[in-house]
């Protein structure tokens, strides 16, 4: 039904108000693979990718993908017996797979039958054979007991050759940013490859899930990324809702939808600013970062926190926001959208920063649809992809539909094009703003909502970085058995390491800091 | 550049006089940066360490160089190097995956050194604790002196906790 009758798999489109998600099972691998491969030559995206273990539940293993397709979503799932859980490697189709069906079999012990099986998550904290999401998998908890922490070595692609040498980096980076690790291959100042080794902010965040209730798990999808909490909070809610057959008001979708047009904001005004800095223009992060506290000053009176963590929960909003603080908000885009464009000349004007901009860290869309890349730096390759905006054959779900977001995009795929990108992605965040500010209707903040045993769901959010998604299941007890989130980093760290192939390492911060991936959103 | 300059001269000059404690005078943050000559001889550096962080601490901590904080105007540094910094910042929980290079970049700081950990998961482990992946509070891996509570602490929350830190290694 997405792409030819004759799959052999049967979709029903998911309940609800969210994004649309239509479901299925796979009979077999291969019908995975197939439709995968089918997916892949439609021009779609493997969007994320994760285990659970179902033993309690009477089966084995049960390997989870979403697809992006034209149309929407697609969540196919492929049971795995319990004795011989492997599945067909994706990574030849997709090779955004990679990195995903190595941190599921760290995770939980399901691997595919080929292609790279070097640990990712699991840096020696806890035994090869010990797989932390299966139910059965126990732990001493504290200092001091439970397993030993044994820092293993990771098998780095050697670049060989006349003069080429490495250069490590990390995991602990000279900014103030999270840890990481990368390898660099150079020759001279120019970079023949860069490999990331990631997974040091891995906290266990999925086995805490586990057997949690809503509220408990809203608290910690709201800490998976803290730049992108709303994003994770509303795909959270979306998820559980699905799950538990409830709909939020729609003042509550524009409240929300208001809160993730002020994070998106938020966070492109301090990366605009920091672009700036990289490029040794320190005029840009301060003035930037002096709009983005005006910003989350406002954030602060009318939400109550400045990154309004915790404000959006399933069944709506934990917030209510008056007439007057609607009034403000408007009055705040009409001061910093002038600002902003002040800016943009200067930026657009300065000739030793565009010189640092264009043409660096450069990568085009063919690339970016083999790497499965959503957000900030699709739309910078000219892919109009954008959840919240309409295109050929889909619509966006409610409160977007109504707005009629206007995808930004820019076809030079370099670090100017991304700049150009946010740019254009503030002035329309503002309009959105305005727009929602005004026409805000009555409506409940909150329904109740109680846990449905057995429910699943999977909420779609274009955050600020790209599409962040969040699957749930509920136990027959009414509490989460599996919550997996999924950041746009998994896609687009891959992309870094091409984008920032034949620029020199000097140039490696801007093309960064250009992305700006989240550590702690792709480790969990 | 006359441009560039017209702007910056429009923006004037936005530093804040945060009266960091509670009830203090207007001068306080000028006091701040005295009483930091006083007791280290030099201005403060700090290196941020992030152990484990959602990133939320470390959008406040970015901030507190933002012009109306102006941190590094009031003689407090960000290094690059634990060897030039008098203080540690950590944010965690610390996963198990950091432990490792928390212990190290301790080792790297010369003494006498401030450690002071921030936020709810550096102080007592926050919403994720201690579990398979995760060691909890800075406390659990590196001597602390003084924590910042906070889901995130806030830029002014923040440069309390400096203060209250480098007042504590007052004589």
């Amino acid at each position: 039904m997405f792409l030819a009758d004759d799959f052999p798999i049967d979709f029903t489109l998911q309940p609800g108000v969210g994004a649309p998600v239509w479901r299925g099972n796979a009979p077999s691998g291969e019908d995975l693979k197939d439709f995968a491969a089918a997916t892949h030559l439609a021009a779609g995206r493997l969007c994320a990718m994760w285990g659970s273990d179902e033993r309690q539940r009477g089966g084995g293993y049960r390997l989870h993908c979403v697809f992006g397709l034209n149309r929407g979503h697609a969540w196919l799932s492929l049971d795995l017996s319990a004795d011989d859980p492997v599945y067909p490697d994706l990574a030849g189709i997709f090779p955004a797979a990679n990195r995903m069906q190595r941190a599921t079999r760290d995770m939980v012990g399901i691997a595919s039958d080929g292609g790279d099986q070097r640990p990712w998550l699991r840096h020696g904290a806890w035994p090869a054979d010990w797989y932390p999401l299966r139910h059965d998998a126990v732990h001493e908890v504290g200092m001091g007991v439970g397993f030993p922490n044994l820092p293993s070595d990771y098998d780095f692609v050697q670049v060989g050759g006349e003069g080429a040498h490495e250069i490590p980096v990390g995991p602990i980076h000279a900014g103030i940013i999270e840890p990481g690790h990368f390898r660099f291959s150079v020759v001279g100042e120019r970079v023949l490859r860069l490999e990331q080794r990631l997974g040091y902010q891995h906290k266990g965040v999925e086995k805490l899930f586990i057997g949690a209730d809503i509220e408990r798990g809203a608290r910690l999808v709201g800490r998976i990324s803290g730049d992108s909490t709303c994003a994770y909070a509303w795909a959270y809610a979306d998820a559980v809702e699905a799950a538990c057959g409830i709909e939020a008001s729609s003042r509550a979708l524009l409240l929300r939808a208001l809160m993730l047009e002020r994070e998106r904001v938020a966070n492109h005004l301090g990366d605009l600013g920091a672009l700036g800095n990289d490029a040794a223009f320190a005029f840009g992060l301060t003035q930037f970062l002096r709009l983005k506290e005006d910003w989350l000053r406002l954030n602060a009176e009318v939400f109550g926190h400045r990154f309004m963590m915790d404000r959006i929960v399933p069944g709506g909003v934990a917030v209510n926001v008056e007439p007057a603080a609607l009034a403000a908000i408007v009055e705040q885009c009409a001061v910093i959208g002038s600002e902003v464009k002040k800016l943009r000349t200067l930026y657009d004007e300065h000739a030793g920063l565009q010189d640092r901009f264009v043409t660096t860290g450069t990568i085009d869309a063919a690339l970016a649809r083999e790497l499965s890349l959503t957000g900030i730096g699709a739309r910078a390759t000219g892919m109009i992809l954008d959840g919240r905006a309409h295109r050929h054959d889909y619509t966006p779900p409610p409160p977007w539909a109504a707005l009629g977001v206007r995808p930004v995009t820019d076809e030079r795929g370099d670090v100017a094009a991304r700049v150009a990108v946010r740019f254009g992605e503030i002035s329309e965040s503002l309009r959105l703003l305005r727009e929602i500010a005004v026409g805000m209707p009555s409506g409940e903040l909150r329904v109740a909502i109680a846990p449905r045993a057995g429910g699943s769901g999977l909420g779609v959010v274009e955050g600020w970085r790209g599409e962040v998604l969040v699957a749930v299941r509920f136990g027959d007890d009414g509490k989460l058995a599996r919550v997996h989130p999924h950041d746009p980093s998994w896609q687009a760290w891959p992309a870094l390491e091409h984008a920032v192939m034949k620029d020199i390492v000097p140039d490696f911060p801007l093309i960064n800091k250009s992305f700006n991936l989240s550590y702690s959103g792709a480790d969990l | 550049m006359i441009p560039l300059l017209k702007h910056i001269f429009r923006t004037g000059i936005l530093t804040e006089t945060v009266a960091l404690a509670e009830g203090g005078p207007q001068r306080e943050i000028d006091r701040l940066h005295d009483e930091i000559l006083r007791i280290l001889g030099r201005a403060l550096t700090i290196r941020e360490v992030d152990a484990g962080s959602c990133n939320g601490c470390e959008l406040e901590i970015h901030a507190l160089n933002n012009p109306y904080y102006n941190l590094e105007g009031r003689g407090i540094k960000f290094v690059a190097s634990p060897r030039h910094a008098d203080m540690l910042l950590v944010t965690g929980p610390v996963t198990k995956n950091m432990e490792n290079a928390l212990r190290i970049a301790y080792d790297c700081t010369p003494d006498p050194k401030l450690v002071v950990a921030v936020g709810d998961c550096g102080c007592d482990g926050g919403v994720f604790g201690e579990n398979y992946a995760s060691c909890g509070a800075i406390a659990n891996v590196v001597g602390v002196d003084l924590r910042i509570p906070g889901c995130p602490p806030t830029p002014l929350a923040l440069m309390q906790g400096i203060l209250a830190a480098v007042s504590k290694r007052s004589p």
